[in-house]
């Protein structure tokens, strides 16, 4: 009895270290998908097979590892490399007419298209 | 009237995308990344090139002084060319260069060294290239003057005559 759930115990913490693994590799994945090549222009890291983007992979699982967060990778990276090396630029003075602009001109056009439809109506 | 304002309306977007498109596809539209300098270096731990064990980059920069960080690689080729003015550095002036050998194969990066000279005081190994991340590397060769555990200059490529010039001032 006692070596049946010795054997449960095991196989139980077994898989749920290796879910662990399978979460930790998908934020590997999905952090080096939003990470810049540093060499290949256009590229992401989870593309690219440099030297470079095979180390910051590296880098990315272990900080993961260590129990950092995605933001927090993102702001080791951003520190090192400046804001360039991250594909989805962050919202802030330099920034802000390319987040401001499509909403802006989404709400100008619907509106223009709203006035109209009420003008032919 | 309305079909001129109409007309002009139409002429003046088709303009603007023109201009957009025209100046944005004439510039060259390669990236490269922030040279940040004036930061303090990371601690790490790094294996050494020629003999056992590793050594915390605590104990290699002392403040007040200055040092050479050099990142190279044996299959790297525009290392070899900077090689001499290394050596050339070594000789003449009183600098302590360290060597970060990147994602190298031991046998090749000691024959290099043996073939081409030692510039360095102290030869470390960066097996999986995440020390040279540490120091915002993306490429190779690159050096990096250190002072007081920071960075304060960063040469990316081979450095040369006009490099070491620009080194011996901040030795002084």
């Amino acid at each position: 009895m006692k070596y049946i759930i010795f054997l449960l115990l095991f196989s139980c913490l077994t898989l749920i270290a290796n879910s662990q693994e399978i979460n930790n590799q998908d934020l590997v994945n999905k952090i080096s998908k939003n990470v810049r090549c540093l060499t290949c222009q256009g590229q992401s890291v989870y593309d690219s097979q440099s030297e470079f983007s095979e180390s910051i992979k590296i880098i990315i699982s272990n900080k993961i590892q260590e129990g950092k967060s995605e933001q927090d990778i993102y702001d080791f990276l951003v520190e090192k490399y400046g804001e360039w090396i991250i594909f989805e630029p962050k919202f802030n003075k330099n920034t802000f007419l390319l987040w401001v602009l499509p909403l802006l001109l989404f709400l100008v056009g619907g509106f223009l298209i709203f006035r109209n439809f009420k003008a032919v109506k | 009237m309305k079909k001129n304002f109409f007309i002009l309306g139409i002429v003046s977007v088709i303009f603007f995308f023109f201009i957009v498109f025209y100046l944005g596809l004439d510039k060259e539209n390669t990236y490269e990344p922030n040279i940040v300098t004036n930061k303090k270096i990371e601690s790490f731990t790094a294996e050494k090139l020629f003999e056992d064990g590793q050594v915390k980059s605590d104990n290699i920069f002392s403040e007040n002084k200055v040092y050479l960080l050099n990142i190279w690689a044996s299959w790297c080729l525009p290392c070899q060319k900077e090689h001499d003015f290394l050596m050339q550095l070594k000789n003449t002036h009183s600098i302590e260069i360290i060597g970060l050998n990147y994602k190298d194969k031991l046998s090749n990066a000691r024959k290099f060294i043996e073939e081409l000279g030692n510039p360095y005081a102290l030869s470390l190994r960066d097996k999986d290239g995440t020390i040279a991340i540490l120091f915002g590397a993306y490429g190779l060769p690159e050096t990096y003057i250190i002072k007081d555990k920071k960075i304060i200059k960063k040469y990316i490529g081979p450095i040369d005559n006009k490099s070491i010039k620009e080194i011996i001032t901040y030795i002084k």
